[in-house]
């Protein structure tokens, strides 16, 4: 007797969101499965993976992740160039984190710079992240939003304290936003809620759950997002239908086990192939929880990662 | 149903003030209005009181017993204060109670004082380990508690078992494993188990317009499963009692005149059946 798998349907689909624009453009979400479900319904799109770029040169990234863009990292054009032409990067996110005022403090007219050179420089669609600095951001981000007017791209991060100026700034802009909030389900609901009742059109919304390492808490951000993939899917809830988040890289590149030498642990084997394993793992485990949306780093974790998307859908 | 007064807590700024300075206007105030309001019962919360507790407790119950002819819940981990307010209890106007045993052993002493002073006290279904998991746990931790109280010469029918309500803002799935283990608790003797819960700590961390709607229902859905009395608010809990036909007509899957009443009715109970997610805005989606 043939063998006939059992097939469940779910009331709820994601959000389809694109991003970019012309023939760059590309698409993600959009299912109305639990991920890799694609027997079950409808898988439009694959997860996306972009590559991360920042706005002043990665020193606080860890040698091995550092390796992999030498000579191009020194100037943000360069490296978004390099992700594209060489790379094939489908999307890149620049992270602006020398704005941090802890860091370079850059201001908003240098992040305007540099967002304009790496429009004018690369097509593919670009992901816009502040420093995470809830205050700084939103002068950073609105000036930024407004330098990438209708190039469609995702800014972020939105935050319980900031979303209303950043939403803002994204809808005037034409963007698409990420909502991120601290590894809460319920608190993530009602960011979601907060910013469609300001009028932002609540399929424009990435959501951010807050990513965390294989080791160092990747259960929460698993759990967190498998539950509002089910609310999606299951329950119809649609203030949880939006793509997800897995903010993977800046995550994964400070954990001691893609940071210590082979010196200091000689039995953990070689540390490069170590912290690509670690980046690649946390990945695929949070695309397995929901996510469709990922920002990484190394290339080769990047390349293994696609690998494993198009084998399993 | 028996509602036992919240309002005395040491948690509120206005009580705590009070209790400082032994100043019994303002508790005799909230006691009076409390038991006015229809409670049978009144809770003095003094926290762990660990520096003279002993007066403290006992001026309370003094000090609200003078004005409110009621039993009172003295509610307190320190046991030698518990002790100090059962001595000076008037059991004329009823039985003390003793808020709370629980399945920790720092906790069993408590029943000493209760078999000592003809008390009753609440079993709270925690052990030392953290919260438990499910109803089965908290019956499993109430069978605990309830074997132990017959060895310490208190008879069941004294035992309130309190199976912790958790905040649904934070821990949405327990809202019914709470109601769950409140049928649960009845079935563990003949006569049925005496059970109490502490209401309001459902919606604690909730705004506060969406509060005592999260009350009322939740208390109405416990009172279905059998709830014998409740730590709440008699005023609310009242409105909640003046609400039971609405609910229990949404529940039974009628339509009820008021629609913005039964849109109310029918959120709050998706969010405490689990069917949806809880967000604070809950009642705006």
């Amino acid at each position: 007797m043939a063998f006939t798998p059992t097939k469940e349907t779910y009331a709820g689909k994601v959000y389809p969101v694109t991003i970019g624009t012309g023939d760059s453009a590309v698409a993600f979400g959009g299912e109305n499965v639990l991920p890799f479900h694609s027997f079950e319904g409808t898988t439009p799109n694959k997860p996306l993976i972009a590559f991360e770029i920042q706005d002043v040169p990665p020193s606080d990234w860890p040698e091995n992740v550092q390796k992999a863009f030498e000579g191009i990292s020194d100037d943000p054009v360069k490296w978004a160039k390099y992700c594209q032409n060489e790379l094939k990067a489908k999307a890149i996110a620049l992270r602006l984190v020398g704005t941090h005022p802890d860091r370079e403090n850059r201001s908003p007219e240098d992040a305007v710079k540099t967002v304009k050179d790496v429009l004018a420089a690369v097509n593919v669609p670009l992901i816009i992240l502040g420093s995470n600095h809830a205050e700084k951001d939103t002068s950073i981000l609105v000036a930024v939003a407004e330098a990438a007017k209708d190039r469609n791209c995702i800014i972020g991060k939105a935050q319980e304290a900031n979303y209303k100026t950043i939403a803002a700034a994204a809808m005037a802009n034409n963007h698409k936003l990420i909502a991120m909030s601290e590894l809460d389900i319920n608190l993530s609901k009602q960011l979601n809620i907060l910013i469609s009742q300001m009028g932002f059109d609540k399929e424009r919304v990435i959501t951010d759950p807050m990513c965390s390492a294989l080791g160092y808490g990747l259960e929460y951000t698993y759990s967190v997002m498998e539950r509002i993939r089910l609310a999606a899917l299951t329950q119809n809830d649609v203030t949880m239908q939006q793509p997800l988040l897995g903010d993977v890289g800046m995550y994964v590149w400070k954990v001691k086990e893609t940071t210590a030498s082979e010196a200091d642990l000689p039995q953990w084997g070689s540390a490069e192939e170590r912290g690509i394993a670690w980046e690649a793992e946390t990945a695929t485990a949070l695309l397995i929880a929901g996510a469709e949306l990922l920002i990484m780093r190394h290339p080769r974790a990047v390349g293994v990662v696609e690998k494993i998307i198009e084998e399993l859908i | 149903m028996l509602i036992i007064g919240e309002k005395l807590s040491i948690i509120a700024k206005r009580v705590r003030e009070a209790m400082m300075k032994k100043d019994k206007g303002p508790i005799q105030e909230i006691a009076t209005r409390q038991w006015k309001e229809g409670s049978g019962m009144i809770d003095a919360n003094i926290g762990p009181a660990e520096d003279g507790g002993e007066d403290l407790m006992q001026w309370m119950v003094t000090t609200i017993q003078e004005v409110v002819p009621l039993p009172i819940c003295l509610d307190t981990t320190n046991a030698s204060a518990l002790e100090a307010g059962l001595k000076v209890h008037n059991n004329e106007w009823g039985r003390p109670l003793i808020n709370s045993t629980s399945n920790d052993p720092e906790r069993f002493p408590i029943l000493e004082l209760a078999a000592k002073y003809n008390s009753q006290v609440i079993g709270l279904t925690v052990g030392k380990g953290g919260l438990p998991a499910d109803a089965e746990e908290r019956a499993a931790i109430a069978a605990e508690i309830m074997g132990r109280a017959m060895e310490y010469g208190v008879p069941l029918e004294d035992i309130y078992l309190d199976p912790l309500v958790l905040q649904i803002a934070t821990s949405q799935d327990h809202a019914m494993k709470v109601i769950e283990a409140i049928k649960m608790f009845q079935e563990m003797n003949d006569p049925a188990m005496k059970t109490v819960v502490g209401l309001s700590n459902i919606s604690n961390g909730c705004p506060k317009h969406v509060r005592p709607i999260l009350n009322k229902y939740y208390f109405l859905m416990l009172m279905n499963a059998g709830l014998t009395s409740a730590i709440a608010d008699a005023h609310e809990m009242a409105e909640a009692l003046n609400e039971k036909k609405l609910l229990d007509d949404v529940l039974a899957g009628k339509t009820i005149d008021d629609a913005k009443k039964m849109e109310e009715i029918k959120k709050t109970l998706d969010v405490i059946k689990g069917n949806t997610l809880y967000a604070h805005s809950y009642l705006e989606m």
